[in-house]
């Protein structure tokens, strides 16, 4: 399976995610904003960090950046779009996913592990994974989800939130909310569930001794999706 | 020609900046703060000589790049 990820001057998640992507299997190249033409790619990432120095909103000037309208062309037909983070970020503000990230609630940088639960397994991501809460790591200061009331209403009918932060036992309240998403919402599909856009960062938990392994079965399960 | 624009929060998207300035504020002794509302102001210097024209070009900047509708109205002074 081959696997392209996206650098924008600011991204600083890009070279784990190669990593991580070539760890399980993926063919990865890394592919520069300046570019029109995306490589040949069952998955197109687009990664964590700071793009263009968040500037103006986060995302908003990557989202008008020379590669994103071969990505965003990509995802139209129906190619597997995975935003993290800053990824996210630049999703929404391309229109692609709903919403918009705002700064967090308590106007704080969030740097810690968390749990999410896994919503809709409905699609290439999630499909068959073998485990409902995982343990992954947040990073971020503009990580709270707001959408419109209608938008929320149409995420929830077409099963579009993909996470929800939760405790370890699964649990979804305040306190389980690191930075005040509307419903605890960590990650959400489009439509046609081909693009994902999450906060939290499967790339940082693929080894056990360092971090915990909940990111390996989220790629794991990913390229065996892919495979089908 | 300079035209002058200013993107707002909506009403009812959390302001945490706002809120913290205000708290500041209310904390220096201006008690009679009751709300702070954090924005942001172009000034953009478009080469057009005609205002309607200007305002129309700053207008769809605005829809396309310098707000976010979903959480941010915009004025054009």
């Amino acid at each position: 399976m081959k696997s392209s990820v996206i650098i924008f001057p600011g991204s600083n998640c890009d070279r784990d995610m190669d990593v991580a992507l070539k760890k399980f299997g993926f063919k990865n190249t890394m592919v520069w904003h300046n570019d029109d033409k995306l490589p040949k790619s069952d998955l197109i990432v687009l990664p964590g960090g700071f793009s263009y120095g968040d500037y103006l909103r986060c995302g908003s000037i990557a989202g008008k950046s020379k590669i994103i309208n071969s990505v965003i062309d990509f995802a139209k037909t129906g190619g597997l779009v995975l935003g993290i983070c800053n990824g996210f970020q630049i999703l929404t503000e391309t229109g692609l996913l709903p919403g918009v990230l705002l700064q967090n609630k308590n106007i704080e940088f969030i740097c810690k592990n968390v749990f999410v639960k896994i919503n809709d397994k409905n699609n290439k991501y999630f499909n068959k994974i073998n485990k409902e809460i995982l343990e992954l790591h947040i990073a971020h200061n503009e990580g709270n989800y707001f959408c419109s009331d209608d938008e929320l209403r149409e995420l929830e009918n077409n099963n579009q939130i993909a996470a929800y932060y939760c405790d370890e036992k699964g649990n979804c309240d305040d306190r389980s909310n690191p930075n005040g998403a509307l419903k605890n919402i960590a990650g959400i599909l489009n439509k046609e569930k081909n693009v994902l856009g999450m906060m939290p960062h499967p790339e940082r938990m693929i080894d056990k001794y360092l971090s915990g392994e909940d990111g390996s079965i989220f790629f794991k399960n990913l390229l065996n999706n892919l495979k089908i | 020609m300079k035209i002058k624009v200013v993107v707002t929060l909506k009403n009812g998207v959390l302001d945490p900046q706002g809120k913290a300035i205000q708290q500041t504020l209310n904390g220096m002794g201006y008690s009679n703060i009751e709300g702070v509302r954090q924005g942001k102001y172009f000034d953009l210097e478009i080469a057009e000589k005609d205002e309607a024209k200007a305002k129309a070009a700053a207008e769809e900047m605005c829809k396309k790049l310098l707000a976010n509708l979903v959480i941010e109205d915009f004025k054009i002074l």
